[in-house]
């Protein structure tokens, strides 16, 4: 990414930071009401990571996760990737369908279907928050899900990345369910140039 | 003592028997592998991207196929590996997440594969192997002790080329 974007400014971190958990803070209610459980999230972390460490934010490219992927269309593009253990996936459609899953452990159509809805449900609210702050259209695509290594799935966002640069801006936050049923991480990643379009409409240099 | 050498993304390493050199879940990206049999002189690249012609960022080489490969050759050469004895095996090149419509990045997997081919074509070393495409990710490990390169994943099991 570009040069400026490693040397971001104390009040350019707020400013992302802030839009991160407003983001983040309607998609953990809207989760909230999907289940009816209480959902906290923390203080999203924001971090320019060289793309080859992205995967160890989830705990290493071999790391089996469920990731739901979907880019982010308009005047700031970018991608939205909302990773968790299966056992998370799994608890979710238990909430969601009612169904108990059994120990054999793999997710059907159905399920699949479901958690795209769930990944497109949050990305919703947080791209909802993010177009209201920044005036900015952000259209979500439709989802797609996969079950494989965190670095594979990761690929896909770091690929569009690495035609600019070697680094990402990753605004992540972690989602934990009351019963701690649900660990999940959220990820805005900005492609290189949306950042900057996004300071500028909230006005900060 | 054999070590285990991790090539991460963008990366590359050589060396000799008995290393291994591996590299964790490969998504669309490829590992190629290089393989000399009687010095047992080899190495893996993790490539990511096709053409550094069409890039912006092309410092580091080993991101891309065209420039990745000549790279990885040019250092196995200096560890002692003949060229005309180089054999070739690639994994990876998958298609993750499967959409309505398939845009130019989610088939970069394909493009992947076929640059690389066409560098290895281009620098006259022969293809022997390859596990290429699908829509799941890859651990691969090359053994320098035999030239043999294993293929993990989560749910097709694993295998050796």
């Amino acid at each position: 990414m570009s040069e400026n974007m490693l040397n971001l400014s104390a009040m350019q971190l707020d400013a992302i930071r802030e839009i991160g958990n407003v983001g983040a803070g309607n998609s953990a209610t809207a989760l909230s009401q999907l289940i009816n459980k209480k959902i906290d999230m923390d203080v999203p972390s924001v971090s320019v990571v060289p793309l080859a460490d992205v995967p160890d934010l989830v705990g290493g490219p071999d790391t089996m996760v469920v990731g739901i992927f979907l880019r982010v269309y308009g005047k700031a593009p970018g991608s939205v990737l909302f990773l968790m253990p299966k056992e998370s996936a799994f608890y979710l459609v238990e909430h969601l369908l009612g169904d108990q899953k059994a120990d054999n452990g793999e997710l059907n159509e159905m399920d699949q279907s479901a958690l795209m809805e769930i990944g497109n449900i949050l990305a919703g609210a947080y791209l909802n928050s993010l177009s209201y702050y920044t005036k900015l259209t952000l259209l979500p695509s439709i989802p797609a899900m996969a079950v494989d290594m965190a670095g594979a799935i990761l690929n896909v966002v770091i690929v569009q990345l690495g035609q600019m640069g070697d680094h990402a801006l990753v605004i992540e936050t972690q989602f934990l369910s009351e019963d701690d049923g649900i660990n999940g991480h959220f990820f805005l990643i900005p492609d290189s140039g949306s950042l900057q379009t996004i300071l500028n409409a909230v006005g900060v240099k | 003592m054999a070590e285990l050498l991790k090539v991460g993304i963008a990366d590359y390493k050589v060396s000799k028997a008995p290393d291994k050199i591996v590299s964790y879940g490969l998504g669309s990206c490829i590992g190629i592998t290089l393989y000399d049999s009687v010095s047992k002189v080899g190495g893996l690249v993790h490539i990511m991207l096709p053409d550094s012609t069409q890039a912006r960022a092309t410092e580091n080489l080993a991101k891309f196929a065209d420039t990745g490969i000549p790279l990885l050759l040019k250092e196995v050469l200096a560890l002692g590996a003949i060229k005309s004895r180089l054999v070739a095996k690639l994994a990876g090149g998958a298609q993750m997440f499967q959409f309505a419509g398939t845009s130019d990045i989610m088939s970069i997997g394909n493009r992947n594969a076929q640059f690389a081919k066409e560098t290895l074509q281009k620098n006259s070393i022969r293809i022997v192997s390859e596990d290429l495409g699908g829509t799941y990710g890859r651990t691969v490990e090359l053994d320098l002790e035999n030239g043999l390169y294993k293929i993990k994943t989560i749910n097709k099991g694993e295998k050796t080329i």
